[in-house]
């Protein structure tokens, strides 16, 4: 990123960057280092910076550097651009004396998003029996999933894979969510089941274009409408050994292009010890194909961050029973199902891991998967469509090279 | 995510949330405590889903309503960035306000009277308070209104607006694009400091607000509130809206559609511009330190709503419209910018299948075009060099042979010069020759002569002696 025009340090920050400056160039020769260059960042800002921005230093550092060391100059032009990208300025920022009101900007922005509301599409994907609907159902706590409020016969299952979707708006506590649930009935039901996942492919892709369409309008909408699948959720059948061969492939053609979440279903059938160990071969088995599912191992910057994801990562996938029948256990009113042999409750952590499910993709992951789909799957889509596109016109220099010739 | 987990309520009675049914229409009033929707609330709950969208009952608490709060919490620990510019003449009292707006010492010099041109300097700041990280930058213009002749002074500001805005589309339209992580320097607010005059509008201002209206949200302020007093106040401001009103300049109102800001913007609205006094001296008055400026007959306070406005401004500017300054810029001004600039650039929405094609397609085709014209003219100057090349090479062969021809002249000259220099010098040698033997033929001459001289002496003698 190339530093603006007319962009000057203040007098302070200079006087920091000098400072850090002499501090490194121990023996005076007016260059330092050009390994230091991320550490001295650091140190000048003092807050500690994400691996992604050390490398983007350090990238920097290595393009001005002159012979393996960085002069003042060139020192300074890098901490500028690197003031640029980042707002986490430690030491350099400039202290207020007062009140001056900024922290306000959080509500402002809560106020915003509360008026827009929010929209989320999930996708949920595997064999029939496997209690999708149920689930679905149990996590948002209403009738939501196509079966329950569609009028079409179930009786026959469909000959190919079918992609249907339902959209409903919710409200709670004020805030409105217009919630996407996609169903693909016939996935794994045919004897053959080759390429049963290229019409869900085609699907998520076919958002991706709406979108991409969308944004490339030269008018365009205030506000486009994001149809984009935020998050799969895939069944894997419980049987008690590992994953089957379908759902390897599924899962390696789709890791790459939208979030997936891999359930356990019907678990009730296992016990714990055997839900363990199945958990553990099937969390092999994905290591093994190098599918990746969500949260995503690269994608966590802090260490916050990471510890979060870790825990949720070991605990996937996630064992889950849905219900949406009430049963009085206690005096309190449960989910659960209701057995011979005893009732599981749905929301009871010993018992099955829907709460930890939930809670991560309502409660405190929804932002994020949205994110992610956008910041990573979209860009994905979009670069490759775009540069598929290119192929057409030959591979031509960049526009700032064209001022050669050969003359 | 650092989201907070909220217990699973599940003992909570059934709870009646009737929410917002099919789509297009309003609740009455009653339902959900009276409150107004109108269409743009539902930007998202737009037409294309009616048929499908039911009205549901949650039967428990789900816990979505936390959807805000993870928003709010990424969107702070990326941090936020604010764009200010501000333009006024030299020493109107900019970076003062810029001070005491907010609470600290951004420290500058205080710019010359006498530079050549308008030119805009820009600063970048962070500043924290609780766990809110703003990255702050304020643009100065230089020079502004010092110029003999101002035609063109709002040229440079234009012109940085406009280049903010094309790097941020030039971002957006590349094919590996890093907008999360963007630094995004587009002019969020641009507050137009008025000098006080205590008349009207000068013309500069007329006309350098007038550009700016399309491009940038304009706040305009009446510096230096300290020098007009009340009545003039009062009459300069309308004077100052009228002709902003005649002019067809607009300027950023403050939003009146958020009920719980409506009130306060729509009162706000009316009080622009607002007259404000910048200090960043503390002065003890009662027994607190406030800024203040002090005078002989008396002190302006700041922050006191009686003396001038400036605790108007930055309740508008920061507390309360800070968000919605962002939205604007983004969603009103850049759209404008980029529709211009793309259909500047040859593109048109056509209703075909094909749109990720036409945008980059036709940015491919112009490419070409492009390249094309860069190698045509490549074509033809090398022609061109070519064809000079042979005239200097025939020029030079000309001179070639006119060279040779005067060597071989030359030579021919030596020679027969050589010549003739040969035979003198043989005809030369011949007389001297001559010389020498004409000249032993005397002497010889000579010898006999004293022979026959000495011999005939000597006879004498003897004739003598005969005789005697």
């Amino acid at each position: 990123m190339s530093s603006q025009q007319g962009f000057t340090l203040s007098g302070k920050q200079f006087e920091a960057l000098c400072a850090a400056f002499e501090t490194a160039d121990v023996q005076k020769r007016g260059s330092i280092d050009v390994q230091i260059v991320p550490k001295l960042v650091q140190d000048v800002l003092g807050s500690s910076l994400a691996p992604s921005e050390k490398d983007a230093i350090r990238l920097r550092a290595e393009s001005k550097a002159k012979k393996g060391v960085l002069y003042f100059a060139d020192f300074v032009e890098v901490m500028s651009e690197t003031l640029q990208t980042t707002t986490q300025w430690g030491k350099l920022t400039t202290t207020l004396s007062g009140y001056v009101g900024i922290d306000t900007l959080q509500e402002q922005m809560r106020k915003k998003a509360l008026k827009r509301g929010f929209e989320f599409h999930i996708m949920v994907v595997g064999g029939s029996g496997l209690g999708k609907s149920t689930l679905v159902n149990t996590l948002f706590k209403a009738q939501i999933s196509r079966r329950s409020c569609t009028n079409e016969s179930e009786g026959t299952i469909p000959k190919t894979v079918q992609i249907k979707s339902v959209s409903h708006v919710i409200e709670e506590k004020g805030v409105r969510l217009k919630l996407t649930v996609t169903d693909t009935p016939g996935f794994g039901d045919q004897i053959n089941n080759e390429n049963c996942w290229l019409p869900i492919l085609e699907f998520i892709n076919d958002q991706y274009e709406k979108y991409l369409s969308e944004e490339v309008n030269v008018s365009r909408k205030k506000h486009i409408p994001d149809t984009r699948v935020h998050v799969c959720l895939y069944f894997i059948s419980p049987t008690g050994h590992s994953c089957r061969p379908l759902d390897l492939e599924f899962m390696k053609r789709l890791d790459k292009v939208v979030n997936i979440v891999p359930i356990i279903a019907k678990a009730d059938t296992l016990t714990l010890e055997e839900r363990y160990a199945f958990k553990k071969r099937v969390r092999e088995d994905l290591e093994f194909h190098g599918i990746q599912f969500y949260p995503m191992k690269s994608l966590d910057e802090d260490e916050e961050e990471t510890a979060i994801n870790q825990a949720l990562r070991e605990k996937m996938p996630f064992a889950i029973v849905g219900s949406d029948r009430e049963y009085q256990v206690n005096g309190k009113s449960v989910l659960g199902r209701k057995t011979k042999w005893g009732l599981i409750e749905v929301e009871n952590k010993n018992h099955c891991e829907f709460a930890l499910l939930r809670d991560m993709l309502i409660r405190t992951h929804m932002q994020d998967l949205k994110d992610v789909t956008d910041s990573i799957h979209y860009e994905n889509f979009r670069r490759e469509r775009l540069e598929m596109h290119s192929e057409f016109a030959g591979p031509t220099p960049p526009y700032h090279e064209m001022g050669e010739s050969n003359l | 995510m650092k989201g907070k987990l909220e217990e699973p309520v599940i003992s909570a009675p059934k709870l009646d949330m009737k929410m917002a049914a099919e789509v297009e229409r309003t609740l009455s009033p009653g339902a959900d405590g009276g409150r107004q929707f109108d269409m743009d609330d539902f930007d998202i709950l737009d037409a294309e889903q009616g048929a499908d969208a039911r009205s549901l009952e949650l039967k428990g608490h789900v816990g979505f309503d936390s959807l805000p709060d993870q928003l709010v919490n990424k969107s702070v620990s990326g941090g936020f960035c604010f764009n200010i510019l501000c333009v006024g003449e030299t020493g109107v009292g900019k970076s003062t306000l810029m001070d005491t707006l907010f609470n600290t010492q951004f420290e500058d010099e205080p710019a010359a009277h006498d530079v050549p041109g308008v030119h805009l300097k820009s600063k970048t700041y962070e500043i924290q308070e609780s766990n809110v990280r703003l990255k702050l930058n304020i643009v100065y213009t230089v020079g502004f209104g010092d110029q003999i002749n101002k035609e063109d002074s709002y040229k440079p500001i234009v012109e940085y607006i406009d280049q903010q805005f094309e790097n941020y589309l030039q971002e957006e339209l590349k094919i590996k694009r890093g907008l999360h992580m963007y630094h995004d320097t587009r002019v969020h607010a641009c507050l137009y400091f008025i000098t006080p005059t205590g008349h009207s509008l000068k013309s500069l201002d007329l006309v350098t607000m007038k550009k700016l209206d399309s491009k940038v949200n304009i706040i305009p302020i009446i510096a230096k509130a300290d020098t007009i007093s009340k009545n003039e106040l009062h009459k300069f401001k309308i004077k100052i809206m009228s002709e902003l009103v005649s002019n067809g300049v607009q300027i950023y109102q403050f939003p009146t559609d958020d009920e719980t800001v409506a009130e306060l913007n729509a009162t706000m609205n009316g009080h622009l511009p607002f007259a404000v006094v910048g200090s960043t001296d503390e002065v003890k008055v009662g027994n607190k330190m406030v800024r203040a400026r002090v005078y002989p007959w008396g002190t302006v306070q700041v922050e006191n709503e009686n003396h001038c406005d400036f605790v108007k401004l930055r309740e508008m500017l920061v507390r309360t419209n800070m968000e919605d300054l962002r939205e604007t810029t983004h969603t009103r001004h850049y759209e404008l910018f980029r529709r211009c600039r793309l259909e500047e650039m040859g593109f048109v929405d056509d209703d075909s299948d094909n749109k990720p094609f036409s945008l980059h397609e036709t940015y491919e085709a112009k490419r070409v075009e492009h390249l094309n014209e860069l190698q045509r003219k490549e074509e033809e100057m090398r022609q061109m060099f070519v064809v000079r090349v042979k005239e200097k090479e025939g020029e030079l062969k000309e001179a070639e042979k006119e060279l040779h021809a005067k060597f071989d002249q030359l030579k021919r000259q030596h020679s027969d010069e050589k010549k003739k220099l040969e035979e003198k010098k043989k005809m030369l040698e011949e007389e001297i020759n001559l010389f020498n033997k004409k000249k032993q033929a005397a002497m010889a001459a000579q010898q006999q002569a004293q022979q026959a001289a000495a011999s005939a002496t000597q006879t004498i003698p003897k004739a003598h002696k005969k005789k005697a």
